[in-house]
């Protein structure tokens, strides 16, 4: 990826260097309403004309448009493959643009693991309508039927007589300021060429030699470092800070106080930090009163709750000879991303150019445009790399702090990254949950009964107005905080995944919903169906232990839904479950499965861990898994996303916890919130792709948080201890030990 | 604190940068040398994504003050190779597709740069201990182990081509 010259992007540049058939795209949506699509062709629903999407210049090079940005999931390649496939050229003739205000469709957020089915279904449908219609184009010309003409993989028509014809050629003469057809015929999955096979990562090159590859490589002329001045930790702010010493500074440009905002900018990093460590060295006070009990399970029930039910079914069912109740927790966890949070911004009088690495641009302007009282469309904001995010960190309040800052500097381009301990500090936390869940067997093994009752705060909290990044509420008069609400089910917020694939009688499953958060949260990566697939799972579990059952089977035996089935097999057969020895009370095997909010990506993960008895400490040994994510169109980037997604949901579940006082939070650093390092992560793991090239795409990123939970927590327990809260620590581990004193 | 001029011999070229001698060394390299290799993740020797190699050594470049490495040796990522013309670990990386976000990885390979530059042929347990002050959110930590292994399958032909020669 490169930035060579991202300043000259003003907005005059943007429409002479050719993308005004873009803009017009954008402002001609209201004029006439396009053939409706599919509800599956997702994107392209909102942005229907192609030109949006897909350009072809006289010379032939194609440029591609997403909405998504790539956050280190591969969507820049994913998405090159798809849009190479479907234009049959190789992928290195696509030029692909990713989040732009002023250039790419609104696709909303890069969440979820959406971006496949939003983003890469609506290029595969505009770049096959786009192939209809170069096909067209050539048949006409040559007065032949489209029939007799077909793509040649390298940017040609070839008609069977043996004339050719270059993209180029015909896009000379060609529109493609129409509204996507629905549709239209894809190419073969018997005939692909990029798509399904593992291409090296486009964006990886840079990143191992040192090119310019992330935002925090972006240094324009003239640009100024900044660092703001808070406090330790959301809650809290700083008494006194000697602001009129730091301004005498040598190397110190400006600092900038409103409200109780403060921002210092230098002409180097250095001088910034050190000037910003002086202005620290005040007392802080709290700000907010703290609302933190110990007992996570007793203090997230004393909430005030607002009852969202999921299902109440009622179906006929035997007695019931046993019934088995858990409750299961996990405390707060931090995003815990490698790179602070960092923005640049520049304003030139008139615009705002914002580059960030938020997952959501869009958004972005909107909060922007309104804490600065700038038009939306003065807000050019533009996504660039940054560390992985895994959800909301501190990407969107950096990107406005550091607008704020440049907009009271015209001129300068102002480069603001956070300080490891603000991230720790500031950062919107992944929400601690509860869980309580009860299920009950009939005499033969057949579920009767099923109950999960979860207390969470929502999930999503990614701001969309000025008062929901922590300078909106620093200014004076602070600006109104956001109103939210949960992400409604099938996507589900604290509750996602709380509806059990398997097919059960009698289910009652309820969210109470938390509106009052004792500390700021947003989205983590799977959102609740980290804690709702763990605690599903290891209900499943505790069943087959009380009915004395293999979990495999007591799985199989409720699922009904063969995809679900076969990824179960597929890892279960890989791991060589059905001859694996029995827990010892050292070595333990464990299972966990889910599909991802009923709707994505299956993932069945079946692991080997050895229990350090005297140390408390779990040995990760073997971990398989398979997946089905419909149509793979990188396997390898597949195998990448699943097997990250292993080791941290690893890392959460076994060793992850927020800590904090009556001060505010303490982990404020790699120290006081250590994360699994290499001495702790697996010996192996092998992941199995079930490939389905017929079918949809249905994203990956999330699929492996909540199976690899539950795999760990019942590898455990057949390791001989059941443990229910997370994380999973060695101290916890050796209590429950001496508690049951297995023997060995 | 007064801004002195120093030199600093980085990838084999010497640099002449003026900068605060407590200044560390991973802003220069990144401010005023425009190096990328280097990132800033903690700014306390935490996570290693700051790592360079000093007179052949691994060190956290956000830790090490830059008067402290006048007259010795820095190398980053960029003095390996580049992305036209890798270096052998840097191959290896990219085989092994050793990268999610990226973000942390060119300080994983300086710190196995300087384990192969002292042990041609380190065993996993070694691998793994070299490479435990460095931490990956993304979980590429597996891949890692197995680009580290392939460079040094990959220098052990080289070296047994070089032999086998006239
Ligand atoms: S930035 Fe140097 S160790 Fe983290
Ligand atoms: S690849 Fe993202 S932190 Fe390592």
């Amino acid at each position: 990826m490169r930035y060579d010259a991202p300043l000259s992007l003003t907005r005059r540049s943007v429409l002479t260097a050719g993308a005004l058939t873009v803009a017009f795209a954008f402002v001609s949506r209201a004029f006439g309403q396009p053939t409706a699509l599919a509800e599956s062709q997702s994107s392209l629903k909102n942005t229907p004309w192609l030109d949006a999407w897909i350009r072809v210049d006289g010379d032939g090079h194609i440029t591609v448009f997403t909405g998504k940005a790539e956050l280190g999931q591969g969507i820049r390649t994913a998405l090159t493959q798809v849009a190479a496939e479907e234009l049959d050229v190789s992928p290195s003739g696509i030029e692909l643009i990713t989040a732009d205000t002023w250039r790419t469709p609104d696709e909303g957020l890069t969440a979820g693991s959406h971006s496949m089915q939003d983003s890469g279904t609506a290029i595969r449908n505009a770049a096959a309508n786009v192939r209809m219609r170069l096909t067209e184009a050539a048949a006409a010309a040559w007065g032949t039927s489209a029939a007799a003409i077909a793509t040649t993989g390298d940017g040609h028509l070839g008609h069977r007589d043996g004339r050719r014809v270059s993209y180029g050629e015909l896009a000379r003469t060609l529109s493609l300021h129409v509204a996507a057809l629905a549709d239209v015929p894809l190419r073969d999955p018997a005939q692909f060429r990029t798509v399904g096979t593992p291409l090296p990562r486009l964006d990886i090159p840079a990143k191992l030699t040192g090119e310019s590859a992330f935002l925090s490589d972006l240094r324009p002329p003239g640009m100024l470092h900044a660092r703001v001045v808070r406090g330790p930790s959301e809650g809290t702010r700083l008494q006194s800070p000697d602001v009129a010493a730091v301004r005498a500074r040598p190397g110190v440009v400006n600092v900038i106080q409103a409200g109780s905002f403060i921002a210092v900018v230098a002409e180097h990093e250095w001088t910034a930090i050190t000037a910003m460590r002086d202005l620290e060295r005040t007392p802080a006070v709290r700000s907010a009163p703290v609302t933190l009990s110990d007992d996570l399970f007793a203090g997230l029930q004393r909430l005030p709750a607002q009852e969202i039910p999921v299902l109440d079914t009622h179906g006929e069912a035997a007695i019931a000879v046993r019934a088995v109740t858990a409750r299961y927790t996990r405390p707060w966890l931090s995003h815990g991303s490698i790179g602070p949070s960092c923005a640049l911004a520049h304003f030139d009088g008139t615009v705002m150019t914002l580059w960030t690495h938020s997952q959501g641009i869009f958004n972005v302007r909107r909060f922007v445009a309104e804490l600065l009282s700038l038009a939306p469309q003065n807000v050019h904001v533009i996504h660039a790399e940054g560390a992985g995010c895994y959800g909301q960190n501190g990407a969107d309040d950096v990107a406005a702090d550091a607008a704020f800052i440049a907009k009271a500097m015209p001129g300068r381009p102002i480069r603001l990254q956070w300080m490891r301990e603000q991230e720790f500090g500031w950062e919107p936390l992944g929400p601690a949950m509860a869980t309580e869940l009860e299920a009950a067997l009939d005499a033969n093994q057949r579920i009767v009964s099923w109950r999960h009752e979860i207390w969470s705060n929502r999930h999503n909290n990614r701001p969309q107005s000025a008062g929901a990044v922590w300078i909106g509420g620093e200014l004076e008069p602070a600006f109104r905080p956001q109103q939210g609400a949960p992400i409604p089910m099938p996507e589900g917020d604290g509750h996602r995944n709380s509806n059990p694939l398997y097919t059960l009688p009698n289910m009652h499953v309820v969210y109470h919903y938390l509106p009052d958060m004792p500390l700021r949260v947003s989205a983590l990566r799977s959102l609740g169906a980290h804690v709702n697939v763990f605690s599903i799972e290891c209900m499943m579990d505790e069943l087959a232990k009380a009915g004395e059952v293999d979990p495999l089977a007591l799985r199989l035996a409720h699922m009904q839904d063969e995809r679900a089935v076969a990824v179960m097999q597929k890892a279960a057969e890989r791991f060589g479950w059905s001859t694996r020895l029995p827990g010892d009370g050292r070595r333990g095997c464990g299972m966990g499965f889910a599909r991802y909010k009923n709707i994505g990506a299956y993932c069945a993960i079946v692991m080997e861990i050895d229990l350090e008895r005297t140390t408390g400490r779990i040995a990760m040994r073997r971990i398989v898994a398979a997946v089905d994510v419909g149509l793979a169109v990188n396997p390898d980037g597949v195998r990448n996303q699943i097997e990250g997604g292993i080791i941290q949901s690893l890392s959460w579940t076994s060793g992850e916890a927020v800590t904090f006082d009556h001060n505010g939070r303490t982990s404020l650093n790699w120290g006081s919130y250590p994360i699994l390092r290499f001495a702790d992560v697996p010996d192996s793991i092998d992941v199995f792709i079930v490939d389905r090239p017929h079918m949809p795409f249905l994203g990956v990123a999330e699929a492996a948080q909540g199976p690899t939970a539950a795999a760990l927590g019942n590898a455990l327990a057949d390791a001989g201890i059941r443990l229910r809260d997370m994380p999973f620590s060695p101290q916890r581990v050796k209590a429950a030990l001496s508690a049951n004193r297995t023997p060995i | 604190m007064k801004a002195r001029l120093s030199t600093l011999n980085v990838n084999g070229a010497d640099h002449r940068v003026t900068a605060d001698p407590s200044t560390p060394l991973l802003y220069v390299l990144r401010n005023d040398l425009r190096l990328n290799g280097a990132k800033y993740g903690c700014g306390l020797g935490q996570c290693g994504s700051c790592t360079v190699q000093v007179d052949g050594a691994a060190v956290f470049s956000c830790l090490i003050p830059v008067a402290a490495v006048q007259g010795r040796r820095v190398r980053t990522v960029e003095g390996l190779g580049t992305a036209a013309k890798p270096g052998i670990l840097q191959q290896a990386f990219a085989i092994e597709q050793a990268a999610q976000c990226g973000y942390c990885t060119a300080g994983m390979i300086m710190r196995a740069q300087a384990l192969l530059d002292q042990t041609p042929a380190p065993t996993d347990a070694m691998i793994r201990a070299q490479m435990q002050p460095n931490l990956c959110r993304c979980g590429t930590q597996l891949r890692v182990l197995r680009a580290v292994h392939r460079a040094v399958e990959m220098l052990r032909r080289q070296s047994a081509h070089a032999h086998s020669g006239p």
